[in-house]
């Protein structure tokens, strides 16, 4: 999205940050559910169950950021506009980017991509800090994303780089082109 | 029972129901959902207040994954139905949604004279530029190079052009929002349900399956660069000259609202009198 978005709210303490990270990993289970009952919905059970297990590693997220700061599991987030730079959270796989016959290896690009994309926005926070306490903490959830970084680039080493013609489909839903 | 204890506190899950959407993986439809339910929570209205009426398409699906009231109904007549259940029902929150097809097309009269009745109501239209569900047919707001096997070397004809309509036909609030962004269609759902009169809020929502291409729309949005105006000649100027892709509230008015002053309903027994053989 072009134009001029709002900047990323710099977080002055530690409960802002937690509440931005805890708005992020919350828009990413929530994603991550949606995209595995897109799947199953059609009938693709791999790629399905594979985003219910990144939905999963997310909730660990949610839970080990509620723990930390003693927090319900009703806190309320605060609302997106303003908190980061891009239309969506960064750790949300775009939806357009799905495609009925996808391969888990182009679920995991997606999921690499937006689990840098966490991790290249924690950083920016890290950068962006202005008490020491703040910097530290986004430090570290920026070494967390880094984790799932690195977790996704040894699954992606495990799954078969899909054929040219993948999205070839005998009985195509279009017949436009 | 503790008369004190607050009303629980309701999240965009309270509004969507146990039935998952059957779109194409990737249909922008899923997040113009997502953003709905997120609208609904921030204004706290409890389903049982929220009717969400539909035509016919993919996007009119749309009421079968809320929890609200819904009404799935004929092809192009959503306004209709949603504008005799407003006067019927004031108290009720009444949401309209559907696709360009069903808007612009089948239903293009009642879109204009829904504009033009101002009734409090708040019209959601998933523009994917094309009749998804019928396979791919041009719609009213293809763009006439489009070119296709159903349409070869495009139909030549003028894309119709629904904010400048709405702003001319009467509506008291028109926004353009973008599936892509779900926060920000969150907010602007959330402003257009609290504005008073026929709110409009045009929503660009990929089809994947039959416009591809549109997956590049991510990359074309943009925020209107200005503030809303209650101005309807420099909204009208605004919306003409835009490039289609600005999104954000571009005119929010004051027009009166729909109020028909309700005569005093007739007793069970007048009626009975009247249905008399």
């Amino acid at each position: 999205m072009n134009g001029s978005l709002p900047t990323a709210a710099t977080p002055q303490t530690i409960e802002e940050l937690m509440l931005q990270a805890l708005a992020i990993e919350r828009e990413a289970v929530a994603r991550y559910e949606e995209l595995a009952d897109m799947m199953a919905t059609h009938n693709n059970r791999e790629v399905a169950e594979l985003f219910r297990q990144m939905a999963g590693y997310e909730r660990h997220h949610v839970e080990h950021i509620l723990a930390e700061m003693g927090w319900a599991e009703d806190m309320v987030t605060p609302r997106q506009g303003g908190m980061w730079t891009t239309p969506e959270s960064p750790e949300a796989v775009p939806i357009e980017e799905m495609h009925y016959l996808m391969q888990p290896w182009h679920a995991l690009q997606l999921a690499l991509a937006a689990e840098r994309r966490a991790q290249g926005f924690f950083a920016m926070l890290a950068a962006g800090a202005r008490s020491e306490g703040v910097r530290r903490a986004a430090e570290q959830m920026r070494d967390e994303e880094a984790e799932h970084v690195a977790l996704v680039e040894s699954w992606l080493g495990r799954v078969q780089r899909p054929a040219d013609d993948w999205a070839l489909d005998p009985d195509p839903p279009r017949y436009i082109d | 029972m503790n008369d004190m204890c607050p009303p629980p506190v309701l999240g965009a899950g309270d509004y969507k129901s146990d039935y998952k959407p059957i779109w194409c993986p990737g249909c922008g439809d899923y997040t113009v959902l997502g953003s709905l339910t997120k609208a609904l929570a921030m204004l706290q209205r409890p389903p049982h207040e929220v009717a969400v009426v539909s035509g016919i398409g993919c996007s009119s699906r749309i009421p079968a994954y809320t929890t609200c009231y819904g009404f799935h109904g004929v092809h192009g007549r959503a306004l209709a139905a949603a504008t005799g259940l407003k006067v019927a029902r004031p108290d009720l929150t009444v949401i309209v949604a559907g696709g360009d097809g069903d808007g612009y097309s089948i239903g293009g009269n009642h879109f204009l004279h829904a504009c033009r009745r101002n009734v409090d109501l708040t019209y959601l239209v998933m523009d994917n530029h094309v009749y998804g569900m019928t396979k791919g047919q041009a719609s009213p707001t293809t763009e006439p190079d489009w070119d296709n096997k159903l349409a070869p070397g495009g139909t030549g004809l003028r894309a119709f052009h629904p904010l400048v309509i709405a702003l001319a036909s009467g509506a008291n609030f028109v926004a353009r929002a973008f599936s892509g962004d779900p926060g920000g269609t969150a907010e602007v759902i959330a402003q257009a349900i609290r504005h008073p009169g026929f709110s409009f809020v045009e929503i660009l929502s990929p089809c994947v399956t039959f416009r591809p291409e549109q997956r590049q729309w991510r990359n074309a949005v943009h925020r209107a660069p200005v503030a809303e105006t209650d101005d309807p000649a420099r909204a009208a100027r605004r919306i003409m000259t835009d490039d289609g892709f600005n999104v954000g509230v571009l005119y929010a008015g004051s027009r009166p609202v729909y109020d028909r002053p309700r005569a005093t309903s007739a007793t069970l027994a007048d009626l009975e009198q009247e249905f008399a053989l």
